[in-house]
């Protein structure tokens, strides 16, 4: 073993309480939550791109593949994405409230966009149901033809729904917080930067999912 | 110095001001140690707890992977010998301590599963990474301290879900660490292992996916977010850049093996067909599944399984990068720059090589070709790695001390292993080579042992830091060079036996063409046993070093990064509430001379 030597530096300064510590800035400006939330986003994005990935693989290796969708579930489903674009924009609002210290407006966006997300829910598990009517399931296609549709759609779906109830009950989460105090502004727009991908992430599942799969 | 602090930023992006608000509502703040057995040893949020945790459950872990490996060598050389212990683990798989041809196999996976996620990617990365990373950018924790907590808990239910597979009657799977499909997703009648065992698997691999995902998402923030004054980029230590770049590739490689796990585990149970194609017959029986696609199982397990190898060895890259200046007493050749984005240039490349694993598997020829390409070019930047160690190497005066001997270790294993990756990224070799043992040994020296000497190199060069105690010198050259030729004996060999067409996963050599291959085979039977006896003096060393080791100064080695700029272990803010700020870049030696990353003093490397 080498000379053991103690080099460590006599100059530093001792931090005293309620002193702030020095630190390097954060090359994109964002707290850690906030860069910790796009990071995740990043993540899920490969989650849901492998979903797809395999259901554009499923799909292009099917001769004959189920299209059950007909005019009232395409409207159904016009409908559900008005209603979570449209929680988008409610979101956008208690995001702007919360910045400009309007507690109560920011609690009632937040409460407006809840609700919303409730009824895409609802709506999207009346298709659910609808179609688990007519015989569909994962491993059945009542049509008689290959059995991926209800096994990539159910998958696909599921995995976009479960990200909506998690907001869902994320959001009231931070609603709760912020209303008594525990989480500030950054907290809420933290969470609707989760809101706000998700809804990206039904554009791509919409016309994928429910378009290209109309009769 | 006070309008140094009132020049401060603002509270909202200062990070103590947010662990104390973030902890404060639960009554403690950051800065006042946990009292209590159980808050400060079982389910503490301190980082360097917590890396140590991760350390001794991968360390239980690579026991339990050798053991497996014992058992698999031994049936390979003598195939009649009973193993009592084998007998009494495995009444259905082994009966009166013979192993069948399927408990073989499942053994072989379990070692591959145990040693592939719980031993190489959770050691070199979770463990020094957690105990080290935020020392080593001055920060008192990690970004989100109860999610790096909620980490490694995962990650221990996830090993206690693999361990399970051993007692539950159906024992483990045996479809490879790899788990390929139809094979393990058809359920129950595909083999002993392949029910309720392939079940537990899933969910094991998937829970170990969500554990790394929250690792890799607070190892990205805290090296972006909470560097200490001074700690540019460009002044990170090259193990931190090593974690750095390497979160990333986990955060989008397992972020697509979660889903792979659901996907499996949706056609074992909920009945789909994904991965199982039509008219398959198992055991007489013709399966209820149609349309499913095999080699898309292949196409997206290998996505993440391609870049899963580099996040096991991107960290080794780091610790030996790391350690190498200091024991060298110069800057690496190119400085920070060539070695780190030579490490990003393997991280990128990572994700489009996945088909090379596929050349034989019935992808399109073409697309082989396809693959090939990428594959060769990913030894461009390795390649470029190796040259910066062994340059820097040259005309330098080597101190031989056990990290830096493992080191060396490292960068031999990684060229021998490195070698044979030309032979199997042309389809044209791999086709022959692809099911032999030849792929055995590659794999071992390049990812497996490789990792594993880096993780020997960053042990021996930080026990002193996380335990306060010296390891014994004398016993850690005796485990290196046991070791360092007890590896070449058994992976050396395999490469030949590889050539001369020696069949992987066949549990005993009865064939004609292999009887002749028998003598080798015991050889390298003989020398894993040997290899993994060494091991136990690693374990002597190091539980004798915990106890009775000679006390460790606070910079042993006399390197210059922050983790040697505090007490031996550190405290528990580590630094003692010292603000710590950063003039120097890691790599400031000069012959004897070295000026730590904080001192004013002039720079002598010129870095």
């Amino acid at each position: 073993m080498n000379q053991p030597e103690l080099t460590i530096t006599p100059s530093a300064v001792v931090i005293t309480p309620g002193h702030e510590v020095l630190m390097e800035a954060s090359p994109y400006g964002v707290d850690k939550k906030k860069l910790g939330m796009w990071i995740f986003i990043v993540s899920d994005a490969c989650t849901f791109g492998a979903f797809l990935f395999a259901y554009g693989y499923m799909r292009i290796g099917t001769p004959v593949w189920g299209t059950p969708f007909g005019f009232s579930s395409i409207v159904n489903g016009m409908v559900m994405t008005a209603v979570l674009l449209s929680s988008s924009l409610t979101m956008l609002a208690a995001v702007r409230a919360s910045q400009s210290r309007a507690k109560a407006s920011a609690n009632k966006w937040l409460g407006v966009t809840m609700f919303l997300g409730t009824v895409f829910a609802a709506l999207h598990l009346r298709e659910w149901f609808k179609l688990i009517g007519e015989g569909w399931r994962l491993f059945y296609n009542p049509t008689g033809g290959a059995p991926q549709f209800g096994a990539t759609f159910f998958s696909v779906t599921g995995l976009h729904l479960t990200h909506v109830v998690t907001g869902v009950i994320a959001l009231a989460i931070i609603a709760r917080g912020y209303t008594q105090g525990r989480y500030d502004e950054s907290h809420v727009e933290t969470a609707g930067l989760y809101w706000h991908f998700v809804d990206l992430v039904w554009m791509f599942v919409f016309p994928l999912m429910y378009l290209m799969n109309a009769h | 110095m006070e309008k140094t602090f009132a020049s401060a930023r603002r509270a909202k992006t200062l990070f103590w001001g947010e662990i104390m608000a973030e902890t404060s509502a639960h009554g403690a703040a950051h800065h006042a140690p946990p009292q209590g057995f159980i808050s400060k040893y079982i389910l503490s949020v301190d980082h360097k707890v917590i890396g140590i945790q991760y350390t001794i459950l991968s360390l239980v872990a690579a026991f339990v992977g050798m053991a497996l490996s014992w058992a698999m060598r031994i049936h390979l050389a003598w195939p009649d010998v009973h193993i009592p212990l084998l007998g009494m683990l495995a009444p259905n798989g082994a009966p009166g301590g013979q192993m069948t041809p399927e408990y073989y196999l499942s053994l072989m996976t379990m070692h591959g599963t145990i040693m592939a996620f719980f031993v190489l990617t959770a050691a070199p990365f979770a463990g020094f990474g957690n105990f080290m990373l935020p020392i080593q950018v001055g920060a008192a924790d990690m970004a989100f301290p109860r999610l790096n907590r909620a980490s490694f808990w995962v990650t221990f239910v996830g090993f206690l879900l693999a361990c399970a597979t051993f007692v539950i009657p159906d024992g483990p799977p045996l479809s490879g660490w790899t788990a390929y499909a139809p094979l393990s997703a058809v359920g129950a009648v595909a083999g002993p292992g392949q029910g309720w065992g392939q079940n537990l698997w899933g969910l094991s691999v998937a829970v170990f996916c969500i554990a790394s995902l929250l690792g890799a998402l607070n190892f990205i923030v805290t090296v972006l977010d909470l560097r200490t004054k001074g700690m540019k980029l460009s002044r990170l230590p090259l193990s931190t850049w090593g974690w750095f770049i390497d979160a990333w590739v986990s955060l989008l490689a397992f972020a697509v093996l979660l889903p792979t796990c659901l996907l499996l585990v949706l056609d074992r149970l909920g009945g789909t067909s994904f991965f199982i194609p039509g008219g398959l017959v198992f055991n007489d029986q013709l399966q209820p599944h149609s349309g499913g696609s095999p080699l898309l199982f292949q196409h997206l397990f290998w996505f993440f399984g391609h870049p899963e190898v580099y996040i096991i060895i991107l960290p080794a890259f780091g610790i030996v990068s790391h350690i190498l200046p200091t024991f060298i007493r110069k800057p690496l050749v190119g400085g920070w720059k060539v070695i780190t984005f030579s490490e990003i240039g393997v991280g990128t490349l990572s994700f489009v090589v996945w088909g090379h694993h596929m050349f034989v598997s019935g992808m399109s020829p073409y697309m082989a070709m396809v693959f090939s390409v990428p594959t060769l070019f990913i030894t461009i930047p390795s390649v470029i790695a190796v040259l910066v160690w062994v340059f820097s190497l040259y005309g330098s005066n080597i101190r031989f001390d056990t990290p830096m001997l493992f080191s060396l270790g490292f960068i031999s294993l990684f060229i021998s292993g490195g070698i044979g990756g030309f032979f199997l990224a042309q389809p044209s070799t791999d086709s022959y080579l692809h099911a032999t043992t030849f792929v055995v040994g590659h794999f071992h020296f390049t990812m497996g042992l490789s990792a594993i000497f880096a993780t020997f190199a960053g042990f021996y060069y930080w026990f002193s830091k996380m335990f306060g105690r010296m390891m014994n010198e004398k016993l850690g050259k005796w485990h290196f060079w046991l070791s360092f030729v007890g590896v070449y004996c058994v992976f050396m060999t395999m490469h030949l036996t590889g050539f001369a067409g020696a069949v992987r996963r066949y549990s005993a050599f009865v064939d004609d063409f292999m009887i002749p291959l028998i003598p080798a085979n015991r050889f390298i039977s003989v020398a894993a046993l040997l290899l993994g006896a060494t091991q136990f003096v690693f374990l002597y060393n190091a539980i004798w070093s915990f106890f009775k080791g000679p006390k460790a100064p606070d910079n042993p080695w006399g390197a210059t990064t922050l983790e040697w700029d505090t007490t031996s272990p550190p405290p528990f803010d580590n630094f003692g509430g010292r603000q710590m700020i950063v003039h120097h870049g890691p790599m400031e030696y000069d012959g004897e001379a070295s000026v730590m990353q904080t001192s004013a003093e002039a720079s002598v490397a010129g870095t």
